[in-house]
């Protein structure tokens, strides 16, 4: 039997390994000639260029990969075993499509297509740095023939189902039959995938000895967007567990969540260091390692979850490629650390400080707590298989060991991230910390004691950490608020005085002025009020009922009244749901009808919540499943406070790096200078 | 005096705390929240949904039966243990190597704090030698007057008050 499209695929992956070897020989080849000067038979710069456009074309090739598989899944052809395994022809279009990341292999290939489609931009944008992009463009290479190799050999998704054609497939998970998980995934792996261009940008910078700061510059815009991708990909993965997982929370510190949140600290690190050495030329060397650590724990997280070597929830968890990312990983750090070693002198900076309060110590001090904050987590994550090896006893490492350890860490992030926009750079009088903190501390103390006569007594409940913490968190977040507002007004009331216009567009003056200065206080807000939210889980409350009609139960000041149950079916899954309406005294205000469904192709169940969202809180129905004694339904109702702040918290922080993303307005005079600035870097390359 | 007032408000802080720690239905809630669903789903116990789970049932029934029998919190986590394995539970608290879980990272917390404390210290006395005191040079203008006052305003290089 012939397999046209799963061929077209096999060989589209073996010719885009075949154009990334190219361009990583051809890249080191040209890019050794022109460092050591020695004359090739061919120029070396056009050997450089066709390196790039070899990476170019492997992009086009991994593509073509990933239309085959795209369209196997859409044309239900059961011959490739990977779509058999995950879609049915019952599924709709739409999951068809993201069919392409629901398994290992799919996954693998989206990495290795995304990998490309960065260097494809990285290689179209080459002028920025002809030299530079070479390097980058050849280690990305270089990680790109890794992924290929794993696709190529261990986990092919062309692979063809053994046995007769099947005539249905095995379905896809319904846990990702979500429209969220359409998104969640690719936007997690941009994320990741895209660690690699700051990483490929610096350990090139570091082999060619680049001269000056402007590698930083250039990967600035990739770090921030790469950034951007990570939160977001994890926030769409805390609303997806949040709306599909039906345990009424949205963090469980699984060990995948917990690998997508390891990168996430350092990156955010290295955001705020690398200020440091555009700003004073200081910690050189610990700003390549952070980008080197980042990168190292994008593969890490990877290794951990498909490994099997810590046990998780999701999918992927037992497989044999552990081995392969294993070596990449050790094979990665021994070339970082080799050319760390080689290139040391071209790191040396000198690092002073002026005061011991400034700008400059907050930062490392938010290094500090960001580093020790993923130290905890990867610590946590891999202590059962060091109890293991230790006692031979596995543990588990759940909420109840990461809250109480990670909620401390978070509060003194909190604290700092109020504190070091309020201090200047180099050095600080006690006149300036007495102007620029009294409003910030009056706002903490006036907020804990407004909380305090509002009925927040934390100290009256059973389990009162958890309102502890949340009481300190309200009250530094409205601390943090009141520095960030304080801040923007005193620059706004300025930039009035100036230009005669009114405050509004004074504000936006100012902000388009100094677009990095002021989207990083709009992130710094956005942070703040996810931290609302996530404060507001110490209030949760929940109840557990078998619900017969008109029964109902109280929770908070909300009544919620069985009104029906109802059964429903099609081609894809058959529900069973409730129909439950909410009354907050004697006004009816919503009617929810939560579900359980089961899935007829995977033969799996899945519990559909209903949610009614206000800003102050969110009413969360389960239905549990039926009684098997009584067959009487059971619902599980959940008042979490707070919760939509997380993702307006995330709405702020996506708007922050938009703001910090975009280049500041400058004035005319300063113009010419830019572009001075601009022509000397293309001069440079 | 002030010892007096502290050891007041530490026994009734202890005294709020001890209280309603005996209701059945709190200890339900907090034991099952400690203890981790044997499905294979990870789950806290009372968070397991699974329909038809064969054993997060059983485990909530066990655990209502412990509850009644009148055995402290930590009888009712030692059934567990001795049921399934330390894996019972959602954190390492059984002392021994799993104290070892909680202190490396604030120990980890204190002893990096104190590092970058010296480090600070290091290049403040590094600058200091490098540079003798006197008044601080104030930072190249920007060529734009109302960015260099924005600057000034909010303490941006803080050299105004130098």
């Amino acid at each position: 039997m012939s397999h046209p499209m799963p061929s077209f695929g096999s060989f589209s992956l073996i010719l885009a390994l075949a154009l990334s070897v190219y361009t990583l020989c051809a890249g080191t080849l040209a890019l050794w000639a022109i460092a050591k000067g020695r004359t090739l038979a061919i120029s070396s710069e056009h050997l450089r260029e066709t390196a790039r456009r070899a990476g170019i074309a492997s992009f086009i090739a991994l593509s073509c990969a990933a239309f085959a598989l795209v369209w196997a899944s859409f044309t239900n052809d059961y011959s490739v075993a990977y779509i058999l395994h995950h879609t049915n022809r019952a599924l709709e279009s739409k999951y068809k499509f993201s069919a392409l990341w629901s398994g290992q292999e799919g996954s693998l290939l989206l990495w290795a297509w995304l990998l490309s489609a960065y260097g494809f931009v990285l290689r179209l944008r080459h002028k920025v740095d002809v030299t530079l992009s070479a390097y980058a463009s050849t280690i990305l290479a270089a990680i790109q023939i890794f992924f290929l190799l794993l696709l190529n050999i261990a986990a092919p998704p062309f692979s063809i189902a053994p046995g007769p054609l099947a005539r249905d497939g095995f379905g896809l998970n319904p846990l990702l039959q979500y429209a969220e998980m359409i998104i969640h995934p690719p936007m997690l792996y941009l994320g990741y995938v895209g660690f690699s261009v700051p990483f490929a940008f610096a350990l090139g910078a570091l082999m060619m000895r680049y001269p000056g700061e402007k590698w930083i510059h250039i990967t600035r815009k990739w770090t921030m967007v790469t950034w951007l991708f990570l939160t977001c990909g994890i926030c769409l993965g805390m609303h997806w567990a949040y709306a599909v997982l039906g345990w009424g929370g949205y963090w469980g510190w699984d060990p995948v969540e917990n690998a997508s949140f390891l990168p996430w600290l350092t990156a955010t690190a290295f955001l705020h260091s690398v200020m440091m050495q555009e700003k004073r030329g200081m910690m050189k060397i610990w700003n390549v390692w952070l980008i080197f650590i980042t990168f190292l724990l994008t593969i890490l997280g990877t290794l951990l979850t498909r490994s099997g070597i810590v046990s998780s929830v999701h999918a992927f968890a037992q497989s044999s490629i552990g081995s392969w990312f294993t070596t990449f990983m050790v094979l990665i750090f021994v070339v970082c650390l080799f050319t760390f070693f080689y290139q040391y002198d071209h790191l040396k900076s000198e690092n002073k400080l002026e005061s011991l309060v400034s700008r400059e110590s907050s930062f490392l001090f938010n290094n500090l707590i960001l580093l020790v904050a993923c130290f905890a987590v990867l610590f946590g994550t891999l202590f059962p298989v060091l109890s293991e090896f230790y006692n031979g006893t596995k543990v588990t490492m759940g909420p109840d060991y990461f809250n109480p350890v990670m909620v401390p860490i978070g509060l003194f992030l909190l604290f700092l991230t109020g504190v070091g926009p309020l201090l200047p750079w180099r050095s600080t009088s006690l006149r300036a910390i007495r102007r620029n903190f009294i409003l910030p501390s009056i706002a903490i103390l006036v907020t804990a004691i407004v909380l305090m006569i509002a009925g927040v007594r934390p100290w009256t409940d059973d389990e009162a950490g958890g309102g502890i913490y949340a009481l300190v968190c309200f009250a530094l977040s409205a601390g943090v608020i009141t520095a960030i507002t304080s801040e923007f007004l005193r620059g706004a009331g300025v930039v009035r005085t100036q230009s005669g216009k009114n405050l509004f567009l004074a504000s936006i003056l100012l902000v388009r002025r100094n677009t990095r200065r002021y989207g990083g206080y709009l992130i710094h807000f956005g942070i703040v009020v996810m931290f609302i939210g996530l404060a507001g889980s110490a209030f949760k409350q929940s109840k557990e009922l078998e619900m017969a009609f008109g029964d109902t139960l109280q929770i908070g000041s909300l009544r919620i009244v069985c009104q029906s149950y109802s059964q429903d079916s099609n081609a894809n899954f058959d529900t069973d749901y409730a129909i439950l309406d909410v009354y907050n005294g004697n006004k009816k205000i919503t009617r929810l009808t939560p579900e359980k469904r089961f899935y007829t192709a995977s033969q799996t169940p899945l519990t559909v919540v209903a949610i009614h969202s206000t800003l102050a809180r969110d009413l969360y129905t389960v239905f549990m499943g039926r009684n098997p004694e009584t067959d009487r339904p059971i619902i599980k109702v959940f008042l979490n406070p707070l919760v939509n702040w997380i993702w307006i918290g995330v709405f702020i922080v996506i708007l922050g790096t938009a703001v910090a993303l975009r280049p500041p307005l400058l004035p005319a005079a300063r113009r010419p200078e830019a572009a001075v600035d601009a022509s000397a870097g293309s001069a440079h390359a | 005096m002030p010892k007096r007032l502290f050891q007041t408000l530490a026994i009734v802080i202890v005294a709020v705390t001890m209280l309603g720690a005996s209701n059945p239905d709190a200890r339900y809630d907090k034991l099952g929240h400690k203890l981790v669903c044997q499905c294979g789903c990870n789950q806290i116990l009372l968070d397991c949904n699974h329909v038809g789970c064969p054993v997060s049932p059983v485990m909530i029934a066990e655990l209502h039966a412990q509850i009644a029998s009148a055995l402290p919190d930590a009888g009712v986590l030692n059934f567990f243990i001795g049921k399934y394995g330390p894996i019972v539970l959602s954190a390492p608290i059984r002392g021994g190597f799993d104290d070892v879980a909680w202190i490396v990272p604030f120990a980890v917390l204190i002893l990096a704090t104190f590092g970058v404390a010296l480090l600070i210290r290091f290049w403040k006395r590094r600058n200091d030698r490098l540079i003798p005191a006197g008044p601080a040079i104030p930072p190249a203008p920007t060529g734009n007057s109302l960015q260099d006052r924005i600057r000034r305003d909010t303490d941006y290089d803080n050299w105004s008050q130098k």
